[in-house]
């Protein structure tokens, strides 16, 4: 069986993630940013035919995590509880600061880097640097106490 | 089959996020945890993932236009301006606080915790307040190549 999050099977997902990305650019042309199509949808500035297909694409996301829910459960959080406060703090923070900086994980991560944008490796090389430093004073300055 | 193209490319994404630990945010957190007890496994997705895509872009590239529509819509903007920049920080500090990015969120809704469903909500509550408080004045950079 296959551990969600062994070294292997995070090899084998994340090559899924980046054949995804490169069919949706080799079939459809578009660069696969979650954040980018996620907020296109409610946006009214992007013509109807993109929010669309943006929302048939999210419709995908969706599915897909259904039917993880059915066939591997374990790779969904279980019970994921965290301090109400922090939890829409940290949403909004990843909301505002994705759209600020023009992408998140998936489109600057994985999409810019293997278009070896500049834009996007510095984007990562910060968010990454960001993200260890809130870690280490949430869990070695305050002690977990969040 | 372009609306199919868009659907089965959302759930394969989503399937490779939940198999490689992106959807479990104490895999992320451990991570992230880089002065702690460090789990390595997810630098196996990014490294899977942008390996795959950076031969799929470049495959999907020689090709005159997308198979299933008229260009490719790829960003242009190579300038590192200071919305990147604080856009990246402040999405690294939402992601270490919750553990969560914005394609995992989305897949891990399907697991049903309200935790979740309020990340995403704050989320989306975020992409409208830089969306609709900080318009951008150039609008999108994205070349058209056809």
């Amino acid at each position: 069986m296959l551990e969600p999050g062994s070294i292997a099977a995070a090899a084998l997902g994340g090559g899924m993630i980046g054949l995804a990305a490169a069919l949706l650019m080799g079939l459809n042309g578009r660069v696969l940013g979650v954040s980018g199509m996620a907020a296109g949808i409610i946006t009214p500035a992007a013509p109807l035919r993109e929010r669309l297909e943006r929302g048939v694409f999210l419709l995908g996301v969706l599915a897909g995590g259904l039917l993880l829910a059915l066939v591997l459960p374990q790779a969904l959080p279980g019970a994921y509880s965290h301090d109400r406060v922090l939890l829409i703090s940290a949403g909004l923070l990843v909301g505002f600061g994705t759209r600020l900086g023009s992408g998140c994980t998936s489109g600057h991560g994985v999409c810019g880097i293997a278009r070896l944008s500049p834009r996007s490796l510095v984007a990562t090389a910060i968010f990454m640097a960001s993200g260890i430093v809130t870690v280490y004073v949430v869990r070695h300055v305050l002690g977990g106490a969040l | 089959m372009k609306w199919l193209s868009y659907f089965a490319i959302g759930a394969l994404f989503a399937f490779g996020l939940g198999i490689s630990g992106m959807t479990q945010p104490a895999k992320v957190l451990a991570f992230l945890d880089l002065f702690g007890a460090w789990d390595p496994a997810l630098l196996c997705v990014m490294g899977a993932a942008v390996t795959v895509n950076f031969i799929g872009f470049r495959l999907a590239n020689q090709r005159a236009h997308p198979l299933l529509a008229a260009r490719f819509e790829l960003p242009t903007r190579r300038d590192l301006d200071g919305a990147l920049v604080a856009g990246a920080m402040l999405f690294g500090i939402g992601w270490g606080l919750a553990g969560f990015c914005p394609g995992p969120a989305l897949v891990a809704l399907a697991s049903g915790s309200l935790d979740v469903l309020l990340f995403v909500l704050a989320m989306f509550a975020g992409f409208l307040f830089k969306d609709f408080a900080f318009a951008s004045p150039a609008g999108g950079h994205v070349a058209h190549r056809s």
